[in-house]
């Protein structure tokens, strides 16, 4: 019998998991935003919007435009997708090079692709700095490019290599037969066959780069600086909590606007593939 | 289309499987052909190259009098109907069904004519606007054939369409193909590995096994006339008796010297006294009597096992140490067994439908 209690029985771990762990800190960082910074590292009343015109770019008083976030946040959403599209250059052939390897080969270079992740983080970024200091490229947005790209290159090819695997090759004979050319044919037949795949690998990448920070601090300079770099500063040197929660929504805003695109373009279907 | 010393190894050369063997075959223009065979007889692989898939190893394929050596499947005047259907999964009816259209760059006005043509001969429209995944198998058989035809092919190959469908949707779809290919005209390869399949289907069927052809003809002529033990028991079934040849009678017949004693055949052309021959005869043709009416060709047997099938008695009889099976029409409605179990009957086997097989 489908009782109040026990719909929210069943309902409940994963709706009180979701607001404690997401909704919850959600509302915090909203609350800082919205408060004023009284000292390093606190916050307290009274209300105010001033951080969210700052994130805008304007002062306290709305005269200056001076709109050095929006600059940053441009920066960012440019590095972060020509490191996506590297990533798609790179890891869409790679992927379908491992699926076409015999079975052995095949789990031995998934193994190679994902053996970096059992070493640290860190470490593999500051060897970046080994790599490009004798070629003059360190510190520069570049190494910041190459970084990125290195560290999220397994994040892409995974989903997609997950589709490739499950391709119907005959389609591509089906479509031969019909008057495609073999390139044509791979168009036609294949390529929309990994779709799922490739955006999967697109957001997986993306996201992250956008917000990343470890990166750009290591191999970027103070010129390269990115969103990420900007809350973490806030959080970090600056001590300003407030104006730092700001910034973390208005980097939120534009991941969620991403999806929103996304979901719009492919519908329902195509999010729940995506999921 | 002519296939011309045809054959096909796979693997490394010299330690390779012969999948096909020195295969000859003539396809009249507008006919309805069958290659019929086991799994494994090389008919898929067969077809396969006819299609640009494969090539083979060695001999020559014409279309048209054109040689298809080296040319890719997308320049071929031939369209194939898979197994698997093949449909794109990601296109809907109508798309898939344009593809080909597409691809040849024909105008979109002329694109919408011809494909709205072919969904109504395979009377799909009403679906035009579903995807596969939104079809059940008779559907997406059908729209895979209105995408092959919609090219206006020289000929149309299809590799085995019907074997995922169940018995009443098979055989409808059998009786409309078969109406399809003489509205079109077009030239049909069908391959098959059900025999009533292909006699219902075909003008001529080849009959595969083991990569070679081992008889070809009408649908009556491969029947009645078998020439290999193989094509008389995969084609329909058969009785099966060796012996040796006693003499030759005036009128073209021989006796047969068999262990159920002298049997004369009508059909002794080329036969010599003393020869090794195999019989072969159709169960249905061989007549069930209680009484001794001495005719010749006369067989005594017992009945060990009577299988119904509805339309007609199967009995499985004992006749000196070999097996032989008898089919007789239930010809009376709810009438029992004319014959019962282990009773001593007495087997007509009729000269003309005593069958003499090549080895």
């Amino acid at each position: 019998m489908l009782t109040l209690r026990r719909f929210f029985a069943t309902l409940g771990p994963g709706t009180l998991w979701l607001l404690v762990f997401l909704v919850l800190p959600l509302l915090i960082v909203l609350g800082y935003s919205l408060l004023t910074r009284t000292d390093v590292g606190q916050v307290g009343l009274p209300v105010t919007l001033e951080n969210w015109q700052r994130v805008f770019g304007y002062d306290a008083l709305f005269e200056e435009f001076v709109p050095d976030n929006l600059l940053v946040l441009w920066r960012s959403v440019w590095v972060a997708g020509l490191s996506t599209l590297l990533c798609v250059a790179l890891g869409y052939p790679l992927a379908f090079y491992i699926a076409s390897q015999p079975q052995r080969r095949k789990n031995l270079l998934l193994l190679l692709l994902i053996i970096p992740f059992w070493t640290n983080f860190l470490i593999r970024v500051y060897a970046w700095i080994i790599i490009l200091r004798p070629l003059g490229l360190y510190p520069s947005t570049l190494a910041v490019l190459l970084g990125m790209t290195y560290a999220y290159l397994p994040f892409f090819v995974l989903p997609v290599y997950s589709s490739v695997e499950k391709v119907d090759w005959r389609l591509v004979e089906a479509a031969e037969d019909l008057g495609a050319t073999p390139g044509r044919a791979f168009w036609a037949a294949v390529f929309p066959q990994t779709l799922p795949g490739l955006v999967a690998g697109v957001i997986l990448t993306f996201v992250p780069a956008l917000g990343t920070f470890v990166v750009s601090d290591i191999l970027g300079g103070a010129k390269t600086a990115l969103v990420g770099n900007l809350i973490q500063n806030q959080f970090g040197q600056s001590g300003d909590w407030a104006y730092g929660s700001a910034l973390s929504f208005l980097l939120l805003g534009v991941v969620l606007l991403g999806l929103w695109l996304y979901a719009r373009a492919a519908g329902q279907r195509g999010l729940e593939e995506l999921v | 289309m002519s296939v011309i010393d045809v054959s096909k190894s796979f693997g490394a050369a010299g330690a390779g499987t012969l999948v096909l063997d020195d295969i000859d075959l003539d396809i009249r223009r507008g006919e309805f052909f069958s290659l019929l065979g086991p799994s494994g007889c090389g008919k898929t692989t067969l077809l396969r190259i006819l299609a640009g898939f494969e090539q083979p190893t060695s001999g020559q394929v014409l279309i048209g009098g054109r040689d298809m050596v080296g040319v890719p499947p997308h320049l071929r005047p031939v369209n194939t109907v898979f197994q698997s259907y093949a449909l794109f999964p990601h296109l809907n009816v109508y798309d898939n069904v344009a593809f080909g259209l597409k691809m040849k760059g024909v105008p979109a006005a002329q694109q919408r004519e011809r494909v709205a043509r072919a969904l109504e001969t395979v009377r799909i429209q009403e679906f035009a606007r579903r995807r596969p995944d939104q079809l059940s198998g008779g559907q997406r058989q059908r729209v895979a054939l209105a995408r092959a035809i919609v090219g206006e092919p020289q000929v149309l190959l299809l590799d085995e369409p019907l074997s995922a469908l169940d018995l009443k949707l098979r055989k409808e779809l059998q009786v409309e193909l078969s109406n399809l290919q003489e509205t079109l005209g077009i030239t049909f390869v069908f391959v098959t590995h059900d025999q009533e399949e292909a006699l219902v289907m075909s003008d001529r069927i080849a009959v595969m096994n083991r990569g070679r052809v081992e008889q070809l003809g009408r649908a009556e002529e491969l029947y009645e006339r078998p020439r290999t033990a193989f094509v008389a028991t995969f084609l329909g079934s058969s009785n099966l008796i060796p012996g040796t040849v006693q003499e030759l009678t005036p009128g073209g017949g021989a006796v047969i010297r068999t262990v159920h004693g002298p049997l004369t055949t009508a059909h002794a052309s080329g036969l010599r006294p003393g020869q090794e021959v195999v019989l072969s005869i159709r169960p249905e043709k061989l007549r069930m009597e209680r009484d001794d009416e001495t005719e010749g060709n006369e067989v005594r047997a017992r009945v060990d096992d009577i299988v119904y099938t509805g339309a007609e008695n199967q009995y499985l009889l004992q006749a000196s140490g070999q097996s032989l099976v008898a089919f007789q029409l239930n010809a009376d409605i709810g009438a029992d067994e004319d014959f019962d179990y282990d009773e001593e009957v007495a087997l007509y086997l009729p000269p003309e439908s005593l069958v003499v097989l090549d080895g």
